[in-house]
């Protein structure tokens, strides 16, 4: 099976037309995927998340492209006030794309000559500092983009207006595949605000997103990443966030999955030049026989670069949580300090948690520190809610919700806290409002 | 009010009460007092139902419900409430989401109207006045980071907004200092009323002179070894527990 999905991805990679300046980058590609063998139960990097039980299913370009009211609620981020780009099943929707205004923003089509060049330079090549932890879908992205989002903000430009790319499935009959790409340019002195949405109505579509984004933070640049994948169970999601730190450079981000039948998001971190600094927080939620997988790599290659990272997963029913959190500290990174924190709470005796915090140091003069825990629910806290007449049922939906409520209430866009409070309060309480009312008053924020 | 026959219950094995005796009226107040190993706080979280501590014999009613078939939310629901010892931090948890939630179960069980979120937090402000709790502690986790006085404020706090009918305080004047002990206490004496008992558990006399009990019991080797009337809290003070533990060991 998974050789089969491999033969169909290798062919619609081919058949797809690159854009003229990016035919190097797709040959590489062609190249590089062609001879990737898939995945197998003996591939580290995809030993808990086994590819051969998710693909499959013969995939094709997806045909429907028709925004419906539910994909345009979902798409509202109440109060982000953000500039938008909406992709339905692929394929730009103009009418929400308001983002294609500024001057900041543009698609690879429509790049000029100026951006076309800014876009051959620089597209893959943040990619490719991953080394050993890039795999044969960042090729498969590659090989296949014919079309991707530029972000390009200017030397000292402040934009204060948020950029949404958000990224929508929807029914579509047949099961379809999508490649999407961001390229992001923040320049010396520069800040902006990412918000990057893989979302979906409520149909229950079988997809393959394979999305790559790269962001280039150059010198005392800064930038907030939020990276929101909510989409529905049947969606199949693999994802690549690569950012290249300069000096002086902050890349600050929240990464969420819900979870899926399969979401596997990888984040690799480079610092290339000192005194970058790097400020991460994740959550994951799978429930049913979900599976997410995060692999994080924090690449530590310059003195004086600090690093925090914190994620935070609750595991609900049979569903499994792959945590890999990596922070790799070169010799010539002294000085360095760089933390890991991973939390896992499982609410069944049937979930499932995998995580491994590695730390690789090759520095003498670093201060790091990594952790993982793994628990269930407080017994003494539940004891506690109960004691005041409050349910079994509502106690432990509101301890899981207080189980990531701080890194939510610690996001810098309040906006984006507002979306996701909801959004998890209502699936600790397994859809019913009933349980997660007292999470959901407004009144008592 | 609450009614205990020969109650015994046990933790990880060890028996901690062995056929303990209490009967409560509408409105009276008991001060429970005993040397530390008593058994005073496995009363309190027996009653309040923690699930560690087995009951292994005899009842307890409370306004002629046997409670201890009950899981601890229904017996909160029905009128009891355990002022804890040791009050647990819950980070993450909003003070005024929990404080909310509790007092609609009890409210809904009650058969009282449900608070609108404007009255509820009209009403936990004022409360929070009447323990000098600043309000911002309503927006904390629940018992995050307070203090030792600031966590028994409020579990005070959590007392006044559910009324309950039985309250019991497990050591709340245990590391207070006399200004909030006289909170703690003024915010007893003016929730006492005709229909509602207080059961106080304390190591020390001190709180007795704020709070004047109707009865003083010393609980001993998992019994009540002996009762009387408010000076029995003073005689003690002075002369200790051991003179009671001997007679209740000679009659043994």
């Amino acid at each position: 099976m998974a050789e089969q999905f491999h033969a169909q991805q290798l062919a619609m990679a081919k058949a797809a037309t690159a854009l003229p300046f990016l035919t190097e980058l797709k040959e590489q590609g062609l190249e590089a995927f062609s001879q990737a063998s898939m995945p197998t139960r003996k591939t580290e990097a995809w030993r808990f998340t086994p590819l051969f039980k998710f693909v499959g299913n013969e995939y094709v370009q997806a045909q429907n492209n028709e925004l419906n009211e539910e994909l345009a609620a979902v798409a509202n981020i109440e109060d982000l006030n953000a500039a938008r780009l909406v992709f339905v099943n692929g394929v730009l929707n103009t009418e929400l794309s308001d983002a294609l205004a500024l001057e900041q923003v543009t698609l690879f089509s429509q790049a000029n000559a100026e951006q076309q060049t800014l876009i051959k330079n620089n597209l893959g090549s943040v990619l490719a500092q991953a080394h050993g932890t890039s795999h044969l879908f960042n090729d498969l992205n590659n090989a296949s983009t014919t079309e991707g989002v530029l972000i390009h903000v200017a030397k000292n430009q402040q934009l204060t207006q948020p950029i949404q790319v958000s990224y929508l499935t929807t029914d579509n009959k047949v099961a379809f595949s999508v490649n999407t790409r961001i390229l992001m340019i923040v320049e010396t002195g520069a800040q902006a605000t990412l918000v990057e949405q893989y979302a979906s109505d409520s149909t229950a579509q079988v997809s393959f997103t394979n999305a790559m984004t790269e962001i280039r933070v150059d010198d005392n640049a800064q930038i907030q990443h939020y990276r929101l994948v909510t989409i529905q169970e049947e969606a199949q999601h693999i994802g690549g966030t690569h950012v290249e730190l300069n000096r002086d450079s902050q890349y600050n981000a929240f990464h969420l999955s819900l979870g899926s039948k399969l979401s596997r998001n990888d984040l690799v971190v480079n610092h290339n030049v000192g005194g970058s600094h790097s400020e991460i927080s994740g959550v994951y939620v799978p429930q049913h026989d979900d599976l997410v997988d995060f692999h994080t790599c924090i690449e530590h290659r310059a003195a004086h670069c600090t690093g925090n990272e914190v994620f935070r997963g609750i595991i609900n029913d049979k569903a499994r949580a792959v945590f890999n959190g990596r922070i790799h500290i070169h010799p010539d990174a002294q000085k360095t300090h760089s933390e890991l924190s991973n939390k896992n709470l499982l609410l069944t005796n049937s979930a499932e948690i995998y995580t491994k915090p590695e730390l690789e140091i090759y520095a003498d003069d670093v201060k790091c520190a990594h952790g993982a825990t793994v628990s269930q629910l407080d017994e003494q806290a539940s004891f506690y809610l109960q004691s005041r007449g409050i349910s079994k049922q509502e106690a432990n939906v509101i301890l899981s919700f207080g189980f990531i409520n701080e890194l939510l209430q610690a996001l810098p866009h309040k906006a984006i806290t507002h979306l996701l409070r909801p959004v998890l309060a209502r699936r600790f309480g397994r859809d019913t409002d009933e349980l997660s009312s007292h999470l959901l008053d407004k009144d008592l924020l | 009010m609450l009614n205990i026959k020969n109650l015994e219950a046990s933790i990880e094995g060890n028996k901690i009460l062995k056929g303990l005796n209490l009967d409560i009226k509408p409105g009276e107040v008991h001060a429970i007092m005993g040397p530390n190993g008593a058994g005073k706080s496995t009363l309190g979280n027996v009653l309040a139902g923690r699930e560690e501590y087995e009951v292994l014999g005899g009842s307890a009613t409370l306004s002629g419900k046997n409670i201890l078939d009950l899981d601890p939310e229904e017996r909160a629901r029905e009128g009891l409430f355990l002022a804890f010892q040791y009050p647990v931090e819950i980070p993450g948890v909003s003070n005024l989401e929990f404080l909310k939630a509790s007092v609609d179960a009890v409210r809904a069980h009650q058969g009282k109207p449900e608070l609108t979120s404007v009255e509820f937090l009209k009403l936990a402000r004022e409360k929070c006045k009447a323990v000098d709790l600043d309000q911002n502690f309503l927006k904390r986790g629940v018992n995050e980071g307070f203090s030792g006085g600031e966590k028994k404020r409020n579990e005070l706090l959590q007392m006044m907004l559910l009324e309950p009918q039985l309250c019991i305080l497990d050591e709340t004047d245990s590391g207070l200092d006399i200004d909030a002990l006289q909170v703690v206490a003024n915010g007893v004496n003016n929730m006492r009323s005709p229909d509602r008992s207080f059961i106080i558990v304390t190591h020390y006399q001190r709180l007795l002179d704020y709070i004047v009990p109707d009865f003083v019991h010393v609980l001993a080797n998992g019994r009540i070894v002996k009762t009387g009337g408010k000076e029995l809290a003073l005689e003690l003070e002075e002369k200790g527990y051991s003179w009671l533990e001997e007679a209740d060991n000679g009659v043994a």
